[in-house]
């Protein structure tokens, strides 16, 4: 079928000037419905994003015509699901400029892939009085496995605190590095505030102690062009379903030799070399790391995503977003009492705000009834709340089908929540 | 946006922006802290118990209108009654928010509390709405851990 057995679509596209949003939109069947007698105005992709039509007949043809296991029939059907399934790895290795396939592995998300990274690679190494260090705009998801571990080996997880403008100090960041260190675990953009980390110079000043860095790349990829060997980090990892693809999958690059000394994380099927009761010699990268059965049709939904935004270029999208966000960022902030958080230089799609005397929950509710769909709470990023004292934010996030009309809903339904509260 | 109105009633709004019974209280005999994970939502209710009957109960604590109006209402309505009294009225309250049926508006007993009534339509928000009562409840069985709405 086209678009799945077919190989790459031409990668880095010039940016175009202007995106055709009224065609892009059609491609977007959720996007065509009214919610509460009102047009749908969804703004909540930074929890995840919409489907189009791409990936949801990749996904319903993929089970039509194709679906088989993978990597153990000699059937033309295996062989067919086989071949769909690796040439998405292709596909993401091309797209976030892998050095090689193998490196990437597919997980259920970003959140196995940080996990993976911490019981897989850095469990085994850390000793007590190590330390690891994440920013203090990390998404739980980048939190909490740091602290099981920590809380095992009697390590210390330090933090890199953020300015008033949402940005990672970086002389503290530099301060915090030691003979310690065993890792960095940072993301590229903020879920919370939209803050583009300088993930760069981050990785260069870490390399020069030969501390590893992890990316936490799930709000990065759908709206960055993104090249892990530029980056120079050593893990990087997302999700699919932010990505305009399927949920329940995800990736996890890793450059070879780190892949390579690692221990599996979990044992099973299609990991191994071979198995006696004796000994098992476990299979090569990256099967050593994809145990069971995968998912293998979310992985080719993936695949159509990734075709699907290389068809636009994610660089136009990135560009459009951008003027979406000054558009949105200048709009919003002109309403009495509210407030930004998050004013970074380099900002993704986010706009996080609140409203003097209205609690964002009461936001939420109030846009709801207008059909505009926003995400209130702490985003899973409950220390963020804490260093803006506050308990939680109103968090409208974009994606390159939202329209500057929809902005304006948006600015409508904000003043509409200031009237029931006047 | 009709619905709005019967969620963000006038009284409601009234008791968002002057919360009654607000802050703390030094001779509490009881007290609990309950939290709704999903919003953030904290607050810390206080009981002066007396021989079975709240003598006075006062809360403090940051939420949304709807969890902060419906934590001054039930310091309102719950002062005077005995602990079977207290926890007649959360059920009746309860029932009104998540039962099958539309609650009579004449139901004497809750009193003005059917203002809240409206909630129904908006499931998301009825753990807003009964929090305050949650913690009510853990502070009168003397539960250390926080109550949550979870």
């Amino acid at each position: 079928m086209k678009g799945l057995s077919e190989v790459l679509s031409p990668e880095t596209r010039r940016p175009r000037t202007s995106l055709d949003i009224a065609r892009i939109r059609e491609d977007f069947p959720i996007l065509g419905q009214k919610v509460n007698g009102r047009p749908l105005v969804y703004l909540d992709n930074a929890a995840t994003s919409q489907k189009p039509r791409q990936v949801i007949e990749a996904i319903s043809h993929f089970y039509s015509e194709d679906y088989s296991n993978i990597h153990r029939g000699v059937h033309t059907l295996s062989q067919r699901s086989t071949q769909s399934y690796e040439a998405v790895r292709t596909k993401v290795q091309k797209l976030i400029h892998a050095a090689e396939d193998r490196e990437i592995i597919f997980v259920r998300g970003a959140t196995e892939g940080i996990n993976l990274v911490a019981f897989g690679y850095l469990r085994p190494r850390l000793q007590a009085g190590d330390e690891i260090v994440i920013s203090g705009m990390e998404h739980h998801s980048n939190i909490v496995p740091w602290q099981i571990l920590c809380e095992e080996k009697n390590a210390r997880l330090r933090v890199i605190p953020i300015n008033d403008d949402g940005e990672v100090i970086f002389e503290e960041y530099d301060k915090l590095l030691n003979s310690r260190t065993r890792l960095v675990a940072v993301t590229h953009v903020s879920n919370a505030l939209g803050t583009i980390n300088p993930i760069r110079r981050m990785v260069e000043v870490a390399h020069r102690q030969q501390i590893p860095v992890l990316v936490d790349g799930a709000q990065a990829i759908p709206h960055l062009p993104v090249d892990v060997q530029a980056l120079g980090c050593d893990f990087y990892t997302f999700s699919g379903h932010k990505l305009y693809g399927p949920t329940g999958i995800g990736v996890l690059y890793g450059k070879a030799s780190l892949l390579e000394s690692m221990s599996p994380f979990q044992g099973g099927g299609d990991m191994i070399a071979s198995v006696t009761f004796e000994k098992t010699t476990y299979n090569k990268i990256p099967h050593k790391f994809e145990a069971g059965t995968p998912d293998i049709a979310g992985v080719i939904g993936l695949g159509a995503a990734i075709d699907y935004v290389q068809a636009i270029g994610i660089a136009a999208i990135g560009a459009y977003e951008e003027e979406l966000l000054a558009y949105a960022t200048r709009e919003v902030s002109k309403i009495a009492g509210v407030r930004v958080l998050g004013s970074a230089k380099e900002k993704a799609s986010v706009l996080s705000f609140t409203l003097e005397g209205v609690h964002p929950h009461d936001i939420g509710t109030i846009l709801d009834q207008q059909g505009i769909a926003i995400r209130a709470g702490h985003h899973c990023a409950q220390p963020v709340m804490d260093r803006f004292q506050v308990p939680a934010t109103a968090r409208a996030s974009f994606a390159f089908y939202n329209t500057k009309k929809e902005v304006d809903a948006l600015v409508n339904g904000i003043r509409a929540v200031m009237e029931v509260f006047s | 946006m009709s619905d709005l109105r019967d969620l963000y009633q006038d009284l409601i709004l009234d008791h968002t922006k002057r919360p009654r019974n607000f802050g703390q209280m030094e001779n509490a005999n009881c007290r609990a802290d309950g939290h709704n994970p999903l919003c953030g939502d904290k607050l810390t209710v206080f009981l002066d118990v007396d021989n079975g009957v709240v003598k006075d109960v006062r809360f403090q604590g940051s939420g949304c209108a709807i969890s902060t109006a419906s934590a001054s209402m039930m310091t309102e309505s719950i002062k005077g009654k005995t602990r079977a009294e207290v926890e007649t009225l959360f059920e009746k309250f309860h029932h009104m928010l998540t039962g099958p049926q539309s609650v009579e508006s004449e139901d004497d007993e809750l009193g003005k509390l059917v203002v809240f009534s409206g909630v129904k339509e908006f499931p998301v928000r009825v753990k807003c709405a009964t929090l305050a009562w949650h913690t009510l409840n853990a502070a009168l069985k003397h539960q250390v851990e926080p109550a949550s709405t979870e």
